[in-house]
């Protein structure tokens, strides 16, 4: 098997002693076909095992090894070696706080994805008894792009909308809203419009499309936040200018007390 | 274990350096200045032609110099490309579903330029042109 030697350079950051994060270089013994996470697994094992990193299924599914590889958000475990010339700069993804070396704290995103509800509401509850939600293939075809993204937040990493505002809902979530919001069986939208049709919400993004570039999953984030744009503005349409029409908050406190009666 | 998080500031003024993508984006929204520059310049005209005639002679003279000619041709190009990227945008924020599958999204895109082509026409005819 072929063996290419490629020198990594990482970002190193401890919090127990450092102030600052610094860069430190590696140079590995690589085969061929690695990847950089299997290169980081080797300097873990045979030069450095004070390297903090995370990752689970090496297959670009649990979402978990998004990193900077020379600037820009990758899954270190789809980031093949062979495609890199010179020194390969490794850092912890970006716009999140690095808790050790390449780990970030993930709690900001964590608590977004919870205010969006990302769950079916059900339009109309009915007894177990009669069965499940049924729903036609094209029903499904309407949000399965959306519902395929592993939160690995690469999408963060590349919004500088999220970088330079923090509380900005961000991308992944917010695509997550308009997931169910797609769902025939969801009956939710007005309740997450409190969150999605804000200056924190849709209206923070300015459609720089890094999202969509970046995310591994092809979830296409900005199109998904892009046409929530669309129904929000319909929604202020409605509420504001046309006689009698209802308002999104209006609806989502209507129904609201229609479940506490 | 203590918890001490790094946090590593986003710069608020040199963020688009740090990738060629971030660089189209501001080039885009920077052509918006053109486009409403633009629309500045057709209010003062209108406002010359309710002045009346010897104030509207005045402007068409003033657009007729160097300057305006520069500009005119800078604006153009810049509202062709901020056009053009929302164009090519629509095929994100309007996707169309028949059935189980997708409309191809240059279709959707293409039917934009489509419609914007035609449109000229007729906004030249009405003035005059052909
Ligand atoms: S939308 Fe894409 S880039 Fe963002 S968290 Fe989900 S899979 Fe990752
Ligand atoms: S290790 Fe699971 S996505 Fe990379």
């Amino acid at each position: 098997m072929k063996e290419r030697t490629v020198q990594l350079e990482v970002l190193r950051y401890n919090p127990d002693t450092d102030t600052e994060a610094h860069f430190q270089r590696y140079e590995v013994v690589c085969q061929e076909e690695w990847v950089v996470l299997d290169a980081l697994n080797k300097i873990k094992a045979d030069i450095d095992p004070t390297l903090n990193y995370r990752w689970s299924c090496h297959m670009a599914v649990c979402g978990s090894c998004g990193m900077m590889i020379n600037g820009e958000p990758k899954l270190s475990c789809h980031a093949f070696l062979r495609d890199y010339e010179g020194v390969i700069r490794v850092e912890p993804l970006a716009h999140f706080p690095v808790e050790r070396d390449l780990v970030t704290a993930p709690d900001d995103f964590m608590e977004k994805l919870k205010r969006v509800k990302p769950y079916v509401i059900p339009k109309e509850k009915k007894p177990i008894s009669e069965g499940e939600y049924k729903q036609t293939p094209a029903q499904l075809m309407k949000f399965r792009q959306y519902s395929m993204c592993i939160n690995c937040m690469l999408c963060y990493a590349a919004c500088p909308q999220y970088g330079l505002t923090p509380s900005f809902i961000g991308p992944a979530a917010l695509t997550l809203a308009h997931r169910y919001n797609q769902d025939s069986r969801d009956g939710g939208r007005m309740a997450r419009q409190e969150v999605v049709a804000t200056h924190e919400g849709v209206w923070e993004c300015t459609f720089v499309g890094a999202c969509s570039e970046v995310c591994p999953a092809q979830v296409d984030p900005a199109s998904a936040l892009q046409q929530m744009k669309i129904t929000s503005s319909l929604d202020w349409i409605v509420e504001h200018l046309i006689p009698g029409g209802r308002s999104a908050g209006d609806a989502a406190s209507r129904e609201d007390a229609v479940d506490k009666s | 274990m203590s918890r001490k998080p790094l946090v590593r500031e986003c710069p608020p003024t040199t963020w688009y350096f740090r990738q060629p993508r971030y660089l189209r984006y501001m080039s885009r929204e920077i052509t918006s200045i053109f486009v409403g520059a633009y629309c500045v310049l057709l209010v003062v005209g209108l406002q010359r032609l309710a002045d009346g005639p010897t104030a509207w002679e005045g402007f068409l003279l003033a657009l007729k110099s160097p300057a305006s000619i520069v500009f005119h041709f800078l604006a153009l190009v810049a509202a062709v490309y901020h056009a053009a990227t929302w164009f090519n945008a629509t095929q994100k924020a309007m996707p169309l579903q028949i059935g189980e599958s997708f409309v191809p999204g240059n279709l959707i895109s293409g039917a934009h330029y489509a419609a914007w082509a035609v449109l000229s026409c007729v906004v030249l005819y009405l003035a005059g042109v052909f």
